[in-house]
Order: structure tokens, then C-alpha cells, then sequence
């Protein structure tokens, strides 16, 4: 394709066209590269007889579906109920959050990108914070409570997402009464975060430099009572759930997914766990001070729907056990970098320091100054690797701020799930990888 | 473009980034040159080199993982880019993220892309997970990846026009594209 070409982008539909039957070709191309199998395999895959009256049928799922958890749409093409080829479009929910964050000031940066994941925004702040102090070279300034407060507030919006999760998957197995418990201990996190940081979601606390506030009075006792409230409602999970044999028959051997083929597609966080793979950033490569809490990496040995169900509900446990370890090594201290450049002054100091003025007034009209360069900070988001690649051009806002958002990699592993499955597990599956469409679309 | 360009020239001198090697050429790793950026490694190799490249790190030095493909737009970059002597600033970069489990060791590929040829070899037979990410780079940037098997735009409306993305595309101010909205309503 030669630059002409590219002016005019009408590339024609996203559509996936019907197709007689596959041709051992495009079944290489489709399956080979990601599953690295023989082309002799992959032929003898090509069971799609090539026929001639059109046994296969494209059926969209979606985007109004209930169980694609917002706008995510699936192009299934079905022989009878067995699902063959599967393609999801994306891009409903669309803003050009990336586009806008390269206007926005490094102060205002995570008021945008809070706003990407949005059952998990503390984590795409802290990932924007990281990101911009790595820029800045502050990265080993930033006092401990401040690193602490981040631990704590992203493993409690760690329990809110995985809750939210066990709602939602409840709700699309039909355990309807399950979605009402998930929602019910969800809020209670919520209203402890919004005790903390003012918002339910959306909180735009933790910024570069530290987070915006100390914590308030009485926060150690709110957060014990939700310690306290979830962690038997797990039990009672437990027994709702996992022991059940319709459940279990629901999920168990459904879109099942091998670790070369996740490692292969790029698939992080509890879809590749599902498979096998120990892998989890706050382990493999520690940032905060994830070196000094205790936990276990949960991991299944199947990668089938169950697994990614279990090791949720398994992780909220590691989540409170991290939460609980917090509240006793919290250290006295500062929850913000006192360095003038990045953290606006005290109030108090406005009305007696010329200079504190000019330098909050400097911060809130045109932000601080970032040295140029590039940089790509990770975290483990509750979804998987959430990443941020920044450019600065040495202003004040970013010159350019990408996001690697797991749910966005993780929708690539949906059609493998799914290929040769049944269209009634295709709920299971979505709900399974657990995208967030906000994150996916950003 | 020009400005880009004539700044790299200018890098290896007035830049305050570390260049081990002195006067003696850029360092090597895997037969590109390497720099560091904020303690990462980065690797600069050209277009040709990129997929034989990955496939080597895949197979030989255990970067299984493609975690992230994304680019940049220079065009409107007047500071030092940091890119090692030898290599000339181009107005796009195409930008891969590898990471390997064995080690948690991440490694960066930044590999030049001139606006008068925006195409890039694609990754995807290596790494099949750079599916969408190359997607998403060709609809946010204009950069077509050859040997793509479905290279297609992905966040925009398939008969969008221009590139969002791209830096000579104004934030704002611009008419709404949505076709087939008829105003008889």
C-alpha cells in the first residue's frame, strides 16, 4: 500500500464477509500463526466441508447484547450452533481519550485517564502517575505513605472490579440472585473509596507526585468493617457458586484457552494466569511496595471459564490480605512529593508567600515542565498489564500518551475461546475475559 | 520533518542523554544500536531488520511477549529525541514493546518511519497478538503493515477520513463524518 492510497481511507467495511467454507490457507493464517501448528494440522482442521448452499451463518451479537457489558460487538460465523470464526468490533465507545490527553496538562492528565477503565480507575491514574514521575526522575522521591495510600486504594478498587466481576458473570450464567450479592459488596468498596477520595469512580486521587489528600478520620475502622463484610460474603459465594454443579457444568471446560496460545496472543492478567503462567507484575517486577506485602499469585491449570472465575474470587482474598497488611505498615508521613515544581502549596501559604502563589497559579494554568524523552510504565491492573507509553516534548503536556489497555489485548484471545464452542457459551466466554469496553475504546 | 532530523544530528553532542560508546559509534545489541532511556532499554533497528529481529528475541532470547505496539508522530518535535548516531529521525516511529517472562525483562524497539512511505512490516506472524495493535496503529496513524491479514480500521467509523492521531490533525473543528443520517427527520 503506497502512501496515495492512504489519503483516502475508505478501507470498506469491518464486516466479516461469508465465506464457502475455509481453505486450509486461510485456516494457517487464521489459526496457524497464533496456535504454531503444522499446516498438515491445520488442514486437517479445515472440517468446514467447502459446500455450496451456505451451511455457515454470520450472526451479530451485539452491540445492544446485555451480557457484551456495554457496546462490544461479535460477528459469529456459525455452522448450526458451533461457533467457527469469531470477530469483535470495537470502537463504540470511541472518544480519542489519547488524542485529548496530548491537550492536557500532566496535572489534568489523570482526570482523563481515570476515566478509560472505569471499574478500575485508580489503576489507570496510578499508571499516568508512575509514567509522568519516571519522566520527571522523582520516581524514588515520592514519600512512602504516598506509595502506601496508592497500594491501598488500587488493592480495595482491585476488589470492587473482581466484585463487579462476580456480579456481572452471575448475572450472564443466569444466577441472577449472584449479580444482587456482587453488586451489594461492591458498593460497600465503593462507599469506602468514596469515603477516602470524594467519588465512587472516576476519583482523579492518585496524581503525580503522590496522592491529592492524607487519608481521612476513621478510614482504618471503615476499612476493617468492609474487610470484616466481605470476607464471609466470599464463603457465602462459595457455597452459592462454585460447589454447584450447574455452575460448575456452566463453566468448566468452556473457551478454553492453552498457555502458548495466551502467552502467544499477548493476553495478560487472569486469562493467562487461567492457563498456568504465574505471571503478575506486583510479583515478576514489583513497583509501589508490592516487595513487602505477602501474596500469593492465583493461578489455574485449565484455562477454561472456570478458572478465570475462580481465580477472581481467589484474588479478592489475596486482595484483603494485602489490604489488611497495609493497615498495620502504613508509615506516618507525607502522602505528596514537597517538591514546589509538582505539588501545589498549602492553602495557608497563598495569603503570606508571593512566591507560593506564583507557583500555584503557574501549576494550574500551564502545569509543570516535563524533561523530554520516553518512557513505558506497567502495573497489574485487575484486567491484566495496564501500561502507559509517554513522549514529552519537554512542555507541559504530554507530547504523546498511549495506553496499553488489557482488556484491548485481551478481546484478541475471545475468538479462540470460542472457535468449535457452542453459541450458548459465547455469554460465558465474554464474561469470562471480563473487558471493559472503556478501557478497550478509549 | 526537517527540524526533526536536524535536531538528531545535534543529539549526540548537545544531548544530556548517556552516550557510553564516546566518539567510537553507537553500542550494539542484537546488531542494532541500543540506548537507555530512564533505565530502559531501547532498541533502534531498521524497517528491514524489525521482524527478523522479533523472531530471533522470540526464539533465542526468550522475549515471548509482545505486550504493545504503538507509534508516535514527530512532527511537530523540536527537542532531542534520544535516538543513537546512525539512525535518522523520521516523522513517525512505530513503537513495540517486548517483554520476557524468564526474566521480567522489557525491551523497547523504536523503529523510523518516513511520512512519504508510512508502511511498517507487520509482526503478526511472529507475535499474533499484535493483531489489533497494528490495527490500531494504522487507523489512529495511516501506517500500513504489510503482510497484516486484516488491516482495517478499528476505533473509527470505517469511512472516516484522515487519521486521528496524526499531529497535523487539529483537536476539534472538525465536521462530523457520521454518514447516512439523513436530515428529512
Amino acid at each position: 500500500m503506497s502512501a496515495a492510497d492512504l489519503t483516502r481511507t475508505a478501507e470498506g467495511g469491518q464486516e466479516m464477509g461469508p465465506r464457502k467454507g475455509a481453505t486450509a490457507d486461510e485456516l494457517l493464517r487464521e489459526l496457524g500463526a497464533v496456535l504454531r501448528m503444522s499446516e498438515a494440522e491445520a488442514a486437517a482442521l479445515a472440517d468446514v466441508p467447502p459446500d455450496e448452499d451456505e451451511r455457515t451463518m454470520i450472526l451479530n451479537m451485539g452491540p445492544q447484547h446485555p451480557s457484551t457489558h456495554g457496546v462490544l460487538r461479535l460477528m459469529l460465523e456459525l455452522e448450526g450452533e458451533t461457533v467457527l470464526r469469531t470477530k469483535p468490533i470495537i470502537g463504540y465507545l470511541h472518544t480519542g481519550m489519547e488524542k485529548t490527553g496530548e491537550t492536557l496538562t500532566y496535572v489534568q492528565g489523570p482526570t482523563n485517564t481515570t476515566r478509560m477503565d472505569y471499574a478500575a480507575p485508580l489503576f489507570n491514574e496510578l499508571v499516568f502517575s508512575l509514567a509522568t514521575e519516571t519522566l520527571l526522575g522523582i520516581e524514588d522521591d515520592i514519600p512512602e505513605r504516598a506509595q502506601w495510600i496508592r497500594m491501598l486504594l488500587c488493592e480495595l478498587n482491585r476488589m470492587s472490579s473482581h466484585l463487579l466481576f462476580l456480579a456481572t458473570n452471575g448475572l450472564d450464567m443466569g444466577a441472577v440472585s449472584m449479580m444482587i450479592y456482587g453488586w451489594r459488596e461492591r458498593e460497600e468498596t465503593l462507599r469506602l473509596l468514596e469515603m477516602i477520595t470524594g467519588l465512587r469512580m472516576n476519583h482523579n486521587f492518585i496524581r503525580p507526585g503522590g496522592v491529592a489528600a492524607d487519608l481521612p478520620d476513621g478510614w482504618r475502622d471503615a476499612t476493617l468493617r468492609v474487610l470484616d463484610l466481605v470476607e464471609p460474603r466470599l464463603g457465602e459465594y462459595e457455597v452459592l457458586m462454585t460447589g454447584q454443579p450447574i455452575w460448575r457444568q456452566r463453566l468448566q471446560g468452556v473457551g478454553l484457552i492453552t498457555a502458548d496460545e495466551a502467552i502467544a496472543l499477548g493476553a495478560t492478567g487472569p486469562v493467562l494466569r487461567s492457563t498456568g503462567v504465574p505471571w503478575d507484575l506486583r510479583k515478576a517486577d514489583p513497583y509501589l511496595f508490592y516487595d513487602q506485602v505477602d501474596f500469593g499469585v492465583v493461578v489455574g491449570s485449565y484455562g477454561d471459564c472456570f478458572d478465570r472465575y475462580a481465580i477472581r474470587l481467589n484474588e479478592v482474598r489475596e486482595s484483603m490480605a494485602i489490604v489488611r497488611q497495609i493497615l498495620d505498615k502504613l508509615p506516618p508521613g507525607d502522602y505528596r512529593i514537597q517538591d514546589r515544581k509538582v505539588t501545589p502549596p498549602p492553602r495557608a501559604r497563598i495569603d503570606e508567600s508571593m512566591e507560593a502563589l506564583i507557583h500555584h497559579f503557574k501549576l494550574f494554568t500551564e502545569g509543570f515542565k516535563v524533561p523530554e524523552g520516553e518512557v513505558y510504565c506497567a502495573i497489574e491492573s485487575p484486567r491484566g498489564e495496564l501500561g502507559c507509553y509517554m513522549v514529552s516534548d519537554g512542555s507541559g503536556t504530554p507530547y504523546r500518551m498511549h495506553i496499553r489497555g488489557p482488556s484491548f489485548v485481551n478481546l484478541q484471545a475471545m475468538p479462540h475461546m470460542l472457535r468449535g464452542g457452542l453459541i450458548a457459551d459465547a455469554v460465558a466466554v465474554i464474561s469470562s475475559v471480563d473487558p471493559i469496553m472503556g478501557e478497550v475504546d478509549r | 520533518m526537517s527540524d526533526a532530523s536536524d535536531d538528531d544530528s545535534g543529539a549526540p553532542g548537545a544531548d544530556d542523554e548517556p552516550e557510553p560508546g564516546g566518539g567510537a559509534g553507537p553500542e550494539l545489541r542484537h546488531g542494532v544500536p541500543v540506548t537507555e532511556s530512564r533505565g530502559q532499554q531501547v532498541l533502534h533497528p531498521g524497517r528491514d531488520e524489525l521482524v527478523e529481529l522479533v523472531r530471533m528475541l522470540r526464539d533465542d532470547e526468550g522475549f515471548r511477549v509482545c505486550v504493545d505496539v504503538t507509534a508516535v508522530d514527530y512532527l511537530a518535535y523540536d527537542a532531542p529525541r534520544g535516538l543513537p548516531a546512525g539512525v535518522t529521525g523520521e516523522r513517525f516511529e512505530v513503537v513495540v514493546g517486548l517483554l520476557s517472562h524468564a526474566t521480567a525483562e522489557r525491551l523497547r524497539l523504536r523503529v523510523q518511519v518516513p511520512s512519504g512511505d508510512p508502511t511498517c512490516p507487520s509482526l503478526f506472524d511472529v507475535h499474533p497478538g499484535t493483531e489489533a495493535l497494528e490495527r490500531e496503529v494504522f487507523d489512529m496513524f495511516g501506517i500500513a503493515f504489510t503482510d497484516h491479514p486484516d488491516l482495517t480500521r478499528i476505533l473509527m467509523p470505517e469511512d472516516w477520513e484522515g487519521h486521528p492521531l496524526r499531529k497535523d490533525n487539529p483537536v476539534g473543528a472538525i465536521p462530523v463524518q457520521f454518514k447516512g443520517v439523513r436530515n428529512d427527520r
